[in-house]
């Protein structure tokens, strides 16, 4: 019996050490984007609570919880209640198997992308159900679009990914990364890497793509009735679910945690270190194209994702795999 | 479409070049201030918070005449006046609702002697309303408080008027 909570205290430790400092970071991460997303545009963005703004953050969640949480009369309650813990559940659970070095991982399982994978798809299951328990319009309208935005691009990514599977061989994060060790795959795969942003964009419902809380259409979409810390979830979530998406690109493409080239200054760097640069750069790039891009039409969007993503990326991966079945360099795996 | 426009649409051109001008925008100088720590400079024609004036020797330069009263378009100011023991007509009452003010300006205009005049000040923002209802107390303590920048900017805006 002591046994037990022995392991069990051991666990939540090392649960504890992985999620506080990814809420740490969303936090960070949040900040990092009105900034930069500011300067672009000439502001000067969140400056002055804490060094350069680094707590605006903080301060908002203080404010956040402090805010009361209005219940609609009509909508459905439980469903109300379920849907931003659904969704930030979702977005932390997938963390679990994202290696940040070679031994820092809390479960190393041997289908990690698939996990991955799966829990991101069910992300758009709290988007849905706060949409639809709202019991109003707007919501509702936001998530539909959200859920067939999030399915079609699903597809694609989920191609893109059996892309770098051919490569490597395996479906385990750790071998994925391993993989790259001598070229990233970013550079053989590099249209594949550019599509994989784009849907990742679309994925996590960020500009061009953010048509489920269009602002000027749809008020604030599937959180229009969210209030206090209940859309502070939502958002916290989706934040969340942007860096687990850049964690993936970087997993996938810029070789996770491994140096840009293995010589000396750069070798002796924390492996950790260099898997968070990587996902900075990618949200960097995330928050810049926010700044850049207009909002896509809904049918342009499904255009995009139906008729050019997803038959690109399946020629794409036709010719991986006569690539590597012609020049015999095919994975050599254990089945 | 024709075949350069395919071309560029395939490569991502425009995409490229518009992430390459947030990267240059992203260095330069931002055009905003901080605001609360640094502030904007102001013309000396700023209309802003009231302020009765005084002479140097420490009179009201109001003398009552109410043009001011008369001229205001939203009528926000209310003056009575009485005769002084050394004959001259002086203002028992001068109040101005901030709250009607449309600070067009106009009641400076209309003062034969600068006493009501509009300064610099913009920041008077209070927590409830009756605090926004000035009486000549405080228009008076305005005037005393700002009098060396109001003084500084009727003689710049002298030669426009």
């Amino acid at each position: 019996m002591l046994e037990y909570f022995q392991i069990l205290g051991q666990e939540i430790y090392r649960i504890l050490f992985l999620l506080v400092p990814i809420l740490v970071s969303v936090a960070m991460v949040v900040w990092l984007d009105r900034r930069v997303w500011g300067l672009v545009q000439k502001r000067k963005g969140p400056n002055v609570v804490g060094p350069f703004g680094l707590f605006q953050t903080l301060a908002d969640a203080l404010k956040y919880i402090f805010k009361e949480i209005i219940i609609p009369a009509s909508a459905n309650k439980v469903v109300f209640i379920l849907a931003p813990i659904v969704t930030m559940t979702l977005a932390l659970v997938a963390w679990a198997v994202i290696p940040m070095s070679e031994e820092f991982v809390l479960s190393d399982i041997n289908v990690g992308i698939l996990y991955l994978f799966a829990v991101s798809s069910l992300g758009v299951y709290g988007i849905i159900m706060g949409g639809w328990a709202s019991n109003s319009k707007y919501p509702f309208l936001g998530a539909i679009r959200s859920a067939a935005q999030m399915v079609s691009y699903e597809v694609s990514i989920g191609i893109i990914i059996i892309n770098v599977l051919l490569c490597v061989g395996s479906l385990n994060l750790k071998d994925i990364v391993l993989a790259q060790k001598d070229l990233w795959f970013v550079i053989p795969l590099f249209p594949m890497f550019v599509i994989f942003f784009i849907s990742a964009l679309a994925e996590t419902n960020r500009p061009p793509f953010d048509l489920p809380e269009a602002e000027a259409e749809l008020v604030a979409g599937y959180q229009t009735e969210y209030s206090g810390m209940m859309y502070a979830m939502f958002w916290l979530g989706e934040y969340a679910n942007i860096l687990l998406m850049c964690a993936m690109g970087s997993i996938l493409f810029l070789g996770g945690w491994l140096p840009i080239i293995d010589i000396y200054p750069l070798n002796i760097v924390p492996s950790p270190i260099w898997m968070i640069l990587k996902i900075l750069f990618l949200f960097f790039l995330f928050a810049l194209i926010k700044a850049i891009v207009p909002r896509y039409r809904y049918d342009q969007l499904m255009k995009l994702g139906w008729k050019i993503f997803l038959p690109f990326s399946l020629i794409y991966l036709v010719l991986t795999a006569s690539f590597l079945f012609y020049f015999d360099k095919l994975p050599k795996g254990n089945f | 479409m024709n075949f350069s426009r395919i071309l560029k649409t395939v490569f991502l051109v425009e995409f490229i070049s518009g992430l390459y001008l947030a990267i240059r925008e992203l260095f330069r100088k931002s055009k905003t201030i901080n605001y609360p720590f640094e502030k904007g400079s102001i013309s000396p024609r700023m209309r802003g918070e009231h302020a009765l004036r005084r002479y140097p020797s420490g009179e009201e330069r109001c003398i009552a005449c109410k043009l001011c009263e008369a001229v205001c378009p939203a009528q926000a100011i209310t003056i009575e006046s009485t005769e002084r023991a050394d004959g001259s007509r002086k203002t028992t009452r001068y109040d101005i609702d901030m709250l009607k003010c449309i600070y067009c300006g106009l009641c400076q205009e209309s003062c034969p002697v600068d006493a009501i005049v509009q300064g610099p000040n913009f920041e008077f923002a209070t927590e409830t309303r009756e605090e926004l209802y000035y009486n000549k107390e405080k228009l008076l303590a305005n005037g005393d408080r700002w009098e060396s920048v109001l003084a500084k900017n009727i003689k710049l805006d002298k030669p426009y008027r």
